[in-house]
C-alpha cells in the first residue's frame, strides 16, 4: 500500500516542516524517556521502602519474609502475625497517605499555578484541624469520631471556599486569597481553642495536629485504599484533559476545553484526596507542598506528573515513618520528621537545579 | 503625557486619604490608651497623660506604664508587619507570602524552644533576643539557598525555600515540643501571638529596629515596582535585581524578625493588609508600603482593643480577634471587591 502513494516534491517548505516535526518528535520522545525514567525509579525507591518499613523494628525479617507473607506465598504464623498483623498497616498507611497528600498537593499547585498553594495553606487542612480540635478540646472524643470529623471539616472548608470564590468561575487568585481568609479564620479559633484547654487536651490535640501515619485503624485504610484506586486514575486523566489550562483561562476556553467544569471535577477529586488522608493521618505537613516541586526537578521537562507526585509524597512519608519510629531516641509522630526529611532535599534541589520555573 | 493625568490624579485622591488614616490610627490609639480591663475614667486618662499626676497612683501607673508602651508597640509592630508583608509580596511576586511562610516566625520559634530546652532560659524579655536573632537567621538561610544556583533568587525558588526552611524548623520546633512538656506550655501562648504583657522595655528593646526599618523601606517603593514588571524588564530599566532583593530581604528580616521577637507570630496583618491595601492603592508600591503602614496598625489596635472590652476582665489574644473577626471582612472585600493581581 505504501508504495502507491506519490511521494512529495522536496520543496524547501516541505523540508522544513519535516524538520520542525522530527524536533518536535525527538523532543517528545526525550520527555516520554525522562518521565518514564522518573516514574519507574520513583516506583522501584517506593517499594523498596514499603518493605524495609515492614522488615526492620525489635524483630528483624528479611525481604524474601515479608514479601511471601503480605502476598501470602508461604504459612509461617509468626512472621505473619508481625507483619500482617503489626507492621502492614503502618506501611500501609503511610504509602496511601503519602500518595494522596503528593498527588492532591500538586493537583492543587497546578490548577492555582502558585507553587505554595498546597491544600496546607489553602484552608482545607485548617478546616480538618478546626473540627478535630474542637472534638478533642470540647467533646473529649478519639479514634474514628475525630476521623469523620476532620473529614467533615476539611470537605465543608473546601465548600465554603468554592462558594465563596465563585463569581463568574473560579480565578485561581481569589481562590487563593478566600483561601488564605478562611484559613486565618479556622486557626484562629483553633489557636484560642489550644489556648483554653487544660494542658492534657492541649497536647493530645497538639499530638494529632502534627499528624502520625501509626495511628489509623483498619476501617480508615480500607476507605483510604479504595478512595485511591479509584481517585487517582481519576486525578491523572483529569489533568491530562487540562494540560492546556496551564496556558492560562482564556487560551484553554479558546482551545475548546470546558474549564470550569474539569477544574471544578479536578479540583473535587483533590480535596476528597486530601481529605481522607487528613481523616486517616492527621495534617501532616509538608508532604503536599513538596511532592510537586520535588517530582518536577526530577521529571525535569515533562514537568507535572500527577503519579510522579504521589510517588514522591509516598516515598516522602515511608522514609519520614522510618526515621521517626526506628532511628529517633523517642519514637515520635510523622508529622515532626516529613519536614526535617523533606526540607533539606528540597533545598538542595533548589540550590541545584538550574531551570527556572520549575516550581508548579 | 495620558498616563502623567492619571498619576496626578491618583496621587490627589490617595494623598489625602493617608492624612484620614493617619486621623483614624491616631483615634484608634486614643481608643487603645483609654479603653482597658480597668475602668478608668476619661479626666483621669487624660490627666496622666499631661502629666500631672493628678490621679490616684494606680490609675497613673496603668495608663503610663501598660496602655501607653502597649499602644506604642501595637503601632510599630502593625506596621512593621503590614510592611514586611507588603515587601515579601512585592519581591516573591506572590500572593500567598507572608512571614509566616517565609521561615521568619518558624526560626524565632525554633530559637525560643531551643533557649528553653538547652539554655534553661525563662521570661519573656530575655525570649525576644533569641526569637530575633532566630527570625534573622531564618531570613537570611532562605534568601542564601534561594540565591544559589545560576538565575539566582527567581519568585518561585524564594517561595519555595522559605516553604522548606519553615517546615524544616516547624519540624525542629513541634519535635522538641511533643518531648518537652514544659516547653509545650511555653510556647503555645507565645505561639498565639499577643500584645499583652509586652511592656516599656520590651517597646525600648525593639523600637530602634523596628523604626529604622519603617523608614527604609519607604524608600524601596520604586525597586519593588519594577520587580513587579519582571525580573527582565526591571533589568532593562536599569535596576540591579539581584542587589534590591538582598536589601529587600534585609529589611524584612529586621522588621517582622523584630515584631515577631516582640508579640509571637501573628500571621494576618503581614498576610492580608498588603492585599487590602493594594484594593485601596491599585498595583503602585510607592504607595502601597505607606497604607499599609498605617492600616496594618489601625487593624491590629483595633483588634487588640475588641479583644480587651470583649472579654473584659480578662482578654482574647490580639491573633484569635484578628482571625475571627478579621478573616470574614477581609473574604468579603476579595469576593466582592475589583481583583488587581498582585
Amino acid at each position: 500500500m505504501t508504495a502507491m502513494i506519490t511521494p512529495v516534491t522536496e520543496t524547501p517548505q516541505v523540508r522544513e516542516a519535516g524538520a520542525t516535526a522530527r524536533a518536535l518528535r525527538a523532543t517528545r520522545r526525550r520527555r516520554a524517556v525522562r518521565a518514564l525514567t522518573a516514574t519507574t525509579g520513583l516506583t522501584a525507591v517506593v517499594i523498596g521502602l514499603f518493605v524495609l518499613t515492614m522488615m526492620v523494628g525489635s524483630f528483624r525479617l528479611t525481604a524474601q519474609e515479608v514479601v511471601t507473607s503480605v502476598l501470602h506465598l508461604a504459612d509461617n504464623p509468626s512472621v505473619d502475625f508481625v507483619v500482617r498483623g503489626l507492621r502492614l498497616p503502618t506501611a500501609l498507611s503511610a504509602l496511601t497517605v503519602g500518595l494522596a497528600l503528593g498527588s492532591s498537593g500538586t493537583v492543587f499547585q497546578q490548577l492555582l499555578r502558585n507553587p505554595l498553594a498546597s491544600p496546607d495553606f489553602v484552608g482545607i487542612t485548617a478546616g480538618a484541624s478546626l473540627a478535630a480540635v474542637t472534638g478533642i478540646v470540647l467533646f473529649q472524643v478519639g479514634g474514628l469520631a475525630v476521623c469523620l470529623l476532620a473529614l467533615g471539616g476539611a470537605i465543608a472548608a473546601a465548600l465554603l471556599m468554592y462558594v465563596l470564590a465563585w463569581r463568574d468561575g473560579v480565578s485561581g487568585y481569589r481562590f487563593i486569597l478566600i483561601g488564605i481568609g478562611v484559613a486565618v479564620f479556622f486557626e484562629g479559633i483553633t489557636g484560642y481553642m489550644l489556648t483554653r484547654a487544660e494542658l492534657f487536651e492541649a497536647r493530645q490535640a497538639m499530638h494529632w495536629l502534627t499528624g502520625s501515619v501509626g495511628q489509623a485503624s483498619d476501617a480508615e485504610l480500607k476507605l483510604l485504599s479504595a478512595a485511591l484506586v479509584v481517585l487517582l486514575p481519576l486525578a491523572v486523566l483529569l489533568s491530562r484533559r487540562l494540560r492546556v489550562l496551564e496556558l492560562g483561562d482564556d487560551s484553554a476556553r479558546a482551545l475548546g476545553a470546558r474549564v470550569e467544569r474539569t477544574r471544578a471535577l479536578l479540583l473535587g477529586t483533590a480535596v476528597l484526596l486530601v481529605a481522607l488522608a487528613v481523616a486517616v493521618a492527621g495534617p501532616i505537613v509538608f508532604v503536599a507542598l513538596v511532592a510537586g516541586p520535588i517530582a518536577n526537578r526530577l521529571l525535569g521537562p515533562a514537568t507535572g506528573g500527577i503519579a510522579a507526585a504521589a510517588l514522591v509524597g509516598a516515598a516522602l512519608l515511608l522514609s519520614a515513618d522510618l526515621i521517626a519510629v526506628h532511628l529517633l531516641p523517642t519514637p515520635l509522630p510523622t508529622g515532626v520528621v516529613t519536614g526535617a526529611v523533606g526540607a533539606p532535599y528540597l533545598l538542595w534541589l533548589l540550590a541545584t537545579t538550574n531551570r527556572q520555573g520549575a516550581g508548579g | 503625557m495620558r498616563s502623567a493625568t492619571v498619576r496626578a490624579r491618583r496621587a490627589l485622591a490617595l494623598g489625602p486619604g493617608l492624612a484620614v488614616l493617619c486621623v483614624i490610627l491616631a483615634l484608634v490609639a486614643f481608643l487603645s490608651v483609654t479603653l482597658g480591663s480597668r475602668d478608668i475614667g476619661l479626666p483621669e486618662v487624660l490627666r496622666a497623660l499631661a502629666g500631672l499626676g493628678g490621679g490616684t497612683a494606680i490609675e497613673d501607673t496603668v495608663t503610663l506604664e501598660l496602655r501607653v508602651p502597649r499602644t506604642l508597640l501595637g503601632i510599630l509592630v502593625g506596621a512593621a508587619l503590614g510592611v514586611a508583608g507588603a515587601i515579601l509580596q512585592g519581591v516573591t511576586r506572590n500572593p500567598l507570602a507572608d512571614t509566616g511562610i517565609m521561615g521568619v516566625n518558624s526560626g524565632a520559634a525554633a530559637c525560643v524552644v531551643l533557649a528553653i530546652t538547652v539554655l534553661g532560659v525563662r521570661g519573656v524579655s530575655v525570649y525576644i533576643w533569641f526569637a530575633f536573632a532566630g527570625a534573622i537567621l531564618a531570613t537570611l538561610l532562605v534568601y542564601a539557598i534561594a540565591s544559589l544556583g545560576r538565575e539566582g533568587a527567581t519568585p518561585v525558588k524564594l517561595a519555595l525555600a522559605g516553604a522548606a526552611v519553615t517546615a524544616g524548623m516547624g519540624s525542629l520546633t513541634t519535635g522538641i515540643v511533643m518531648t518537652n512538656v514544659d516547653a509545650l506550655n511555653e510556647l503555645r501562648f507565645w505561639q498565639v501571638g499577643s500584645l499583652a504583657g509586652r511592656y516599656a522595655p520590651i517597646l525600648t528593646g525593639v523600637a530602634p529596629f523596628l523604626i529604622a526599618g519603617l523608614i527604609a523601606s519607604l524608600a524601596c517603593g520604586r525597586a519593588l515596582n519594577g520587580l513587579a514588571l519582571g525580573e527582565d524588564v526591571a533589568r532593562g530599566l536599569g535596576q540591579r535585581v539581584g542587589l534590591t532583593r538582598a536589601a529587600a530581604f534585609a529589611l524584612v528580616a529586621v522588621l517582622a524578625g523584630a515584631a515577631t521577637a516582640a508579640c509571637g507570630p501573628i500571621v494576618f496583618v503581614g498576610l492580608i493588609v498588603p492585599h487590602l491595601a493594594r484594593f485601596i492603592c491599585g498595583p503602585d508600591y510607592r504607595w502601597i508600603l505607606p497604607y499599609a503602614m498605617l492600616l496594618s496598625p489601625i487593624i491590629l489596635l483595633l483588634a487588640d482593643v475588641v479583644g480587651r472590652v470583649v472579654a473584659a476582665p480578662g482578654e482574647l489574644q490580639v491573633g484569635v480577634v484578628l482571625g475571627v473577626l478579621g478573616a470574614p471582612v477581609f473574604v468579603g472585600i476579595v469576593r466582592y471587591g475589583r481583583l488587581s493581581e498582585a
